[in-house]
C-alpha cells in the first residue's frame, strides 16, 4: 500500500440548497469509515481546522460534521492558488444503533477521529441453536 | 484585453455558431475545474500548493492532514523548493470498512519560486495539518523605496 505515489485531488465543494452564511467555500472532507464490533469510527481529513473549530451533531439519525477554518487577514499578494481554503461539512445517515451519549471525538493535525459506540442492542449476539 | 463587452455581441454572432459552441465548451471547462478560490492552472502533482508574497517574504502553504512534521522533508536550493514525504495511514485490522476515501502514499513536489530567496532564512510551521513555509526574499529581490530629492 505504501508503494503508491499520491495523486493530487481537487477539493470538492459542497452543493447544498441552503447556502452557508459565511462567505467562504465549503468542502467535502475525505473520510474513512469503519465498523468494529463495538463502534463505528469516522476519520475525516480537515486540514486547517483546529480542535476548537469542529462541531459534531447527531440529530435523529443524521450525523453532521462541520469544521471551520480561521482565515488569516493578510496583505499578501497571491502568485499561485492551487487549493481553496474553506470550511468542511458532511452528513451521514446512521442506523439507529449509536449510543449518542458516548460519542468521542479527537482532532489531531487536521484529522478528525470520531468514535460512535454502538448501543448494546445492536451488538451481534451469538444465538445458540439447541439440538432438539 | 477585450475591447468589446460580451453583452454587445457582434453581428455575426448567432445562436448555434461554432463560436458559441466553443465559448460554451470553454466555460464548462473552466467552471468544472476551477472551484471557488482555486486557479484553473494547477499541477496534478501532490500536494497542491498556494504561493504568495509580501514585501520581505514568500509564503508557501500546503495541506498535509494527518502527517507529522518529521515525516515531511523540505529543501530549498536557489529558487527551487522540494517537498518530499510519505503519508501513512493507520489501517485498522479486523474491522469492516464502509468507506475509504483517504489515501496514503509517497509524494515529491518540486516547484520554482517567483523570486530568489535566502535559503538560510527559511522557516516552516506545521499546524492543524497545514504546512506553512516562510522564505525570506534575497536582498536583491526586495522592493526598494526610492527617495526623491528636491532640487
Amino acid at each position: 500500500m505504501t508503494d503508491k505515489d499520491l495523486q493530487a485531488r481537487e477539493k470538492v465543494e459542497v452543493k447544498t440548497e441552503a447556502e452557508s452564511t459565511r462567505n467562504v467555500p465549503v468542502y467535502v472532507p475525505a473520510v474513512d469509515i469503519y465498523e468494529s464490533q463495538d463502534a463505528l469510527v469516522v476519520v475525516a481529513d480537515m486540514p486547517g481546522v483546529g480542535p476548537d473549530s469542529v462541531s459534531i451533531d447527531v440529530h435523529d439519525n443524521t450525523l453532521t460534521l462541520r469544521g471551520t477554518v480561521t482565515l488569516e487577514e493578510t496583505k499578501e499578494r497571491v502568485h499561485v492558488q492551487e487549493f481553496g481554503v474553506g470550511d468542511y461539512s458532511r452528513q451521514f445517515t446512521l442506523g439507529r444503533t449509536i449510543d449518542q451519549s458516548k460519542i468521542e471525538a479527537a482532532m489531531k493535525n487536521g484529522v478528525l477521529t470520531l468514535t460512535l459506540p454502538k448501543s448494546d442492542i445492536s451488538k451481534p449476539r451469538k444465538i445458540a441453536v439447541k439440538a432438539a | 484585453m477585450a475591447l468589446i463587452r460580451w453583452t454587445e455581441r457582434p453581428d455575426w454572432y448567432s445562436p448555434g455558431t461554432e463560436f458559441q459552441r466553443r465559448q460554451r465548451d470553454m466555460e464548462r471547462l473552466f467552471s468544472s475545474f476551477a472551484g471557488r478560490g482555486a486557479s484553473p492552472f494547477r499541477s496534478d502533482v501532490f500536494p497542491h500548493v498556494n504561493v504568495s508574497e509580501d514585501a520581505d517574504n514568500l509564503h508557501v502553504r500546503t495541506e498535509l492532514p494527518g502527517m507529522l512534521p518529521e515525516e515531511i522533508d523540505i529543501s530549498v536550493e536557489g529558487d527551487t523548493v522540494t517537498l518530499r514525504g510519505e503519508r501513512k495511514l493507520h489501517v485498522v485490522e479486523n474491522v469492516n470498512y464502509h468507506r475509504r476515501e483517504r489515501e496514503a502514499g509517497r509524494f515529491r513536489r518540486i516547484f520554482t519560486l517567483p523570486t530568489r530567496v535566502n535559503a538560510d532564512a527559511v522557516t516552516a510551521l506545521f499546524k492543524d495539518g497545514v504546512l506553512k513555509i516562510t522564505l525570506a526574499k534575497a536582498e536583491e529581490a526586495k522592493p526598494k523605496q526610492i527617495q526623491i530629492k528636491s532640487a
